[in-house]
């Protein structure tokens, strides 16, 4: 007994020089520290098959998006860095700023442009700065989705295509009334992405602003109207972080989600779902665009080979290849293939039928908020638990969170962006 | 005695270091950071954190969930831990299969309770075959917050009863049989001899299996994310919903110090109420 | 009457036994039943279509094998580490009088009553400094940390139900303290500190907030299946935490002997 110890314990022993030894071997590769393309199956196509042409070695590392910056932050530390590029939503990367850990890229933006990045997405890119503080590399938008059963319980004269708010509301309630059943859901889970849907759909669509329209008149007629439609909403959708799951498997018929977050369903049942772009409200068809961008660490370990990175990942081969295998659009100009995968082509129908309505209008993602942009989100998810969950009268729980927004605004000195107004100083809530 | 200090001393040292080095300066660091904000000392973060509009609510849900999650656990546990000792053949494979939930990862435990509980899950499958139900129904929204909390409290019970278990069971294994012999000699029926010999000769196991599970209790919460979603914030869920998505590290770290003040203040009430009383083996 | 209650009882440990296997079971015919199995109304509590698809995708997926080496070498370190400095502690608290004792154990407490996620900046940043950041050894320190209360806790309370009388009984027969207490109370504390292990083991393996924060490119399996099946579609994320469950259930089973007295005075 004595000596079976004695063995199991020198060897646990042995293991811990072994464990030293370890993290000192490995040659070095670009670390390439990534919030997006975490699924399995993309994180694989990105390794294989996206990175396969570049020359150089890459070691592309899936991380949380809630861990982005202590991990960049602790490389920096080391002694010696291993990261050299970050690849994150735009919101992501806006905390990397103040903490000084994104090198400005200003020597890679003629590229961008000459790719022909848009001149806007440029100017997002510079987070309030001076300087381009990433380069934009992929774009989503948020889209609907719904199961063909619930086709005929379209509103009559409704197109898809061209759906209000209104019948949206009135296609659930009939739904509601053939079945019994809620239908319609939202990704108001903890880690969904329902504030996007109040910033860049439904506040812009009913108010034609976000947050100088946060407590006009016009907004408290939305939440009216939000609160009635939430009578055919499944309960559930306050635990959905990803729609694609109860369209799978049937407890949900329409969704509002982001793109990648639907497409699951779109490639597992092609033939079972629809995708159709967010409806129109009386401002106009509100959507929002997602920016996925790069940027290079101020503490980089080979910034050369990460420019050089930039630059491949956004050529137009690259770019495409990237939309075949993760669904992600590209930035730069390039003609779309008419041999997609099912799912993406969906997708991209949709989308296009969006961006070409004739009411169709842009809601900036927020500008100049720095960190506190998730704050500002959680504005909306308050608002939203207060009127819709909780019954509070719409007046008063507006008042309340005007303040927190107010707050929000004073503290990050933001002026106000698209669709807003353009502001002398800091964003006002009238 | 003097001899003794110093052993003691010495033997617990180690550890003192070990945790002074990993722990305890980043502790110190955050914990100056909760009472920190725009670079005034003060209780500016914790005003932010009881103006939080889901802050009654947690700890509300936390508080509640402990009371009564931990009670039904320890009793299950000793329950089980009684059953084993009077299990006559298959002891290891029970023993076994009872500490199974033990090496189940948090995650993945909300995923099995989230698939059984969920609208069209085996939950329901059973229900509708036994005609209770005639379709899928809801259990976790916010709209069913008995059920929701029921819920959650099945999967607690199923994920961390192990822990309670094992350590009960390597504390039963000291009580030596002869003691209970002695008792059933003299005419105690079973229960008294529960009751009278050996819940006493366990009280430093029940301490230890007690403070350890509050402690996770207040820590765990991928299960009761997975189940509860938005509609069942705890502690713990707020500390990371400021630092993540809020990015406000101050008010976390002021939710993290509530945290610690509740775990503590629930140890010390188990090491007054348990301590062992004279006349007991200790 | 007798039969009866033996019934009774068999029952009873037989349900108990089906409480903790199902949800267990459910998780792997989840997995291995593909995208269908997952989304059926009314499900199925027989496997149907079993595939192997999923899983071998899991096993296609790059540096898997060396994030699995890197669990294990992780989780070998923490049961070296935390029976090296819980089980000498534990034996103080429980046989030594001296002054702070209650302070030691709310002390020890601490690395569990406050959200070790909520410290990840300022122990991320100090592991960097230190070159702890992104090893092995680095994790192994902070789940060493995570699971001292357990290895302290519960030592403690194993050798307070040791009598006394037994180690001074070794004493009187010419044994030294450390001679007496490797001899005698170290056999009769095994089930306990097997049990230390176990759980330091298990925790190491199944914790993935440290393990995530402090790895990049060394990441155990946990923090790097997570990363990668957080947002993959229920049936893979099902499988892989099947996979997860799989080696610390094994593990367990390996050294449930131990969580057996086999000696002397213990129940039979």
């Amino acid at each position: 007994m004595k000596e079976r110890f004695a063995i199991v314990g020198s060897a646990l022993l042995l293991a811990l020089p072994l464990a030293f030894g370890a993290a000192r071997a490995k040659a070095q590769s670009i670390g390439f520290l990534s919030t997006q393309l975490r699924p399995v199956v993309e994180t694989t196509r990105m390794r294989t098959a996206i990175l396969k042409d570049f020359p150089q070695k890459v070691a592309f590392i899936p991380t949380f998006p809630e861990q982005l910056l202590i991990q960049a932050t602790a490389d920096s530390k080391r002694a010696k860095p291993t990261l050299s590029l970050f690849g994150a939503l735009h919101g992501e990367l806006e905390p990397l700023v103040p903490a000084g850990l994104l090198a400005p890229v200003d020597a890679l933006a003629p590229m961008a442009k000459a790719r022909g990045v848009p001149a806007g997405l440029m100017a997002l890119a510079r987070l309030g700065t001076m300087h381009e503080m990433y380069i934009p590399w992929m774009q989503a938008t948020y889209i609907m989705a719904a199961n063909r059963k619930a086709l005929p319980y379209l509103p009559k004269g409704a197109d898809l295509d061209h759906l209000s708010y209104q019948q949206l509301a009135q296609w659930a309630a009939n739904i509601t009334k053939a079945t019994g059943r809620r239908m319609l859901g939202f990704p108001a889970g903890p880690k969904g992405l329902m504030p996007r849907f109040f910033e860049g759909y439904l506040y812009p669509s009913y108010t034609g602003g976000v947050v100088t329209t946060f407590k006009s008149p016009a907004a408290e007629k939305m939440w009216a109207f939000f609160k009635g439609m939430w009578k055919y909403v499944n309960p559930n959708s306050t635990n959905y972080n990803f729609m694609q799951e109860p369209l799978l498997s049937g407890d949900v018929w329409i969704a509002f989600d982001h793109e990648s977050r639907l497409l699951d369903a779109l490639r597992q049942k092609p033939t079972d779902f629809v995708a159709f772009p967010a409806p129109a409200g009386p401002e106009g068809r509100f959507y929002m665009p997602v920016i996925v961008g790069l940027g290079i660490a101020s503490h980089a370990a080979d910034a050369a080979g990460a420019a050089a990175l930039v630059k491949y990942l956004l050529e137009p081969k690259t770019q495409l290849l990237t939309l075949e295998e993760t669904g992600f659009f590209p930035v730069v100009r390039v003609a779309m293939p008419s041999n997609l995968e099912t799912g993406v082509r969906l997708e991209a129908a949709a989308i296009q039928a969006m961006q070409s309505a004739p009411d169709a209008k842009q809601a900036l993602l927020p500008v100049g908020l720095g960190k506190h942009d998730g704050e500002f989100g959680q504005i909306y998810m308050n608002t939203f638990q207060r009127i819709v969950l909780r019954g509070q009268t719409i007046g008063s729980a507006l008042a309340i969170e005007a303040k927190d927004l107010q707050r929000i605004m004073d503290a990050a000195g933001a002026p106000c962006w698209s669709p807003d107004q353009p502001s002398q100083g800091v964003c006002q809530v009238r | 005695m003097r001899r003794d200090r110093l052993l003691a001393y010495a033997l617990i040292a180690p550890s003192i270091l070990f945790l002074a080095v990993i722990f305890l300066i980043p502790l110190g660091q955050t914990i100056a950071l909760a009472f920190t904000r725009h670079g005034t000392f003060g209780l500016a973060n914790f005003a932010r954190m009881a103006g939080d509009l889901n802050f009654r609510n947690a700890v509300a849900n936390t508080l509640g969930l402990v009371i009564v999650v931990v009670p039904l656990q320890l009793a299950l546990a000793l329950g089980m831990s009684m059953m084993l000792r009077h299990l006559k053949r298959g002891r290891e494979l029970i023993l076994w299969i009872w500490s199974i939930p033990l090496g189940v990862s948090d995650l993945a435990a909300g995923l099995v309770w989230l698939g059984i509980l969920t609208e069209k899950g085996y939950l329901n499958t059973i229900l509708y075959h036994l005609g209770v139900i005639h379709g899928p129904v809801s259990w976790l929204t916010y709209e069913t917050p008995l059920a929701l909390f029921i819920g959650i409290l099945v999967a607690e019970i199923w994920r961390a009863t192990a822990i309670i278990f094992v350590v009960l069971v390597a504390g039963t294994q000291l009580i030596p049989a002869e003691f209970e012999e002695a008792a059933s000699v003299f005419g105690a029926t079973a229960w008294q001899r529960f009751r009278r010999v050996t819940v006493p000769l366990l009280r430093p196991s029940i301490q230890t299996a007690l403070i350890l599970r509050t402690v996770l209790a207040f820590e765990a919460f991928a299960v009761v994310l997975a189940i509860g979603g938005q509609n069942f914030p705890v502690l713990l869920s707020q500390a990371y919903l400021w630092q993540d998505t809020n990015q406000d590290y101050g008010v976390a770290a002021a939710y993290a110090v509530l945290i610690m003040l509740i775990t503590l203040a629930a140890t010390l009430f188990y090491l007054v109420a348990l301590r062992p009383r004279a006349g007991e083996v200790a | 009457m007798r039969r009866l209650r033996g019934s009774a009882f068999a029952a009873g440990v037989a349900m108990l036994a089906a409480w903790t296997l199902l949800p267990i079971y459910l998780v792997a015919i989840g997995g291995f039943g593909g995208p269908d199995a997952v989304y059926r109304w009314p499900k199925s509590f027989w496997p149907e279509n079993l595939s192997l698809d999923t899983f071998r995708r899991f096993v296609a997926i790059g540096g898997i094998w060396q994030a699995t080496e890197q669990s294990v070498k992780v989780a070998l370190i923490t049961v070296v580490l935390s029976l090296a400095l819980g089980v000498p502690a534990g034996y103080a608290l429980a046989r030594l009088r001296f002054r702070g004792a209650t302070t030691y154990r709310l002390v020890i407490l601490l690395t569990r009553a406050f959200p070790v996620g909520i410290l990840a900046l300022p122990l991320a940043v100090s592991f960097a400094r230190f070159g702890l950041y992104d090893t092995a050894l680095g994790v192994a320190l902070v789940h060493t940390a995570l699971a001292l209360p357990f290895a302290v806790l519960v030592t403690a309370s194993l050798f307070v139900g040791i009598p006394r009388e037994l180690e001074e009984a070794a004493w009187v027969f010419g044994c030294t303290g450390p001679g007496a207490f490797r001899r005698i109370i170290l056999p009769l504390a095994l089930p306990g500190i097997a049990a230390t292990a176990v759980f330091s083991f298990v925790l190491s393996w199944n914790e993935v907030f440290a393990a995530a924060v402090l790895t990049l490119r060394h990441r155990t399996l946990t923090a790097f299946l997570l990363t990668v099946l957080s947002e993959s579609p229920l049936h893979i994320q099902l499988a892989g935490g099947f996979m997860l469950i799989v080696p610390s259930v094994l593990f367990i089973f390996l050294v449930r002997r131990y969580l057996f007295a086999m000696w002397g005075i213990a129940s039979r």
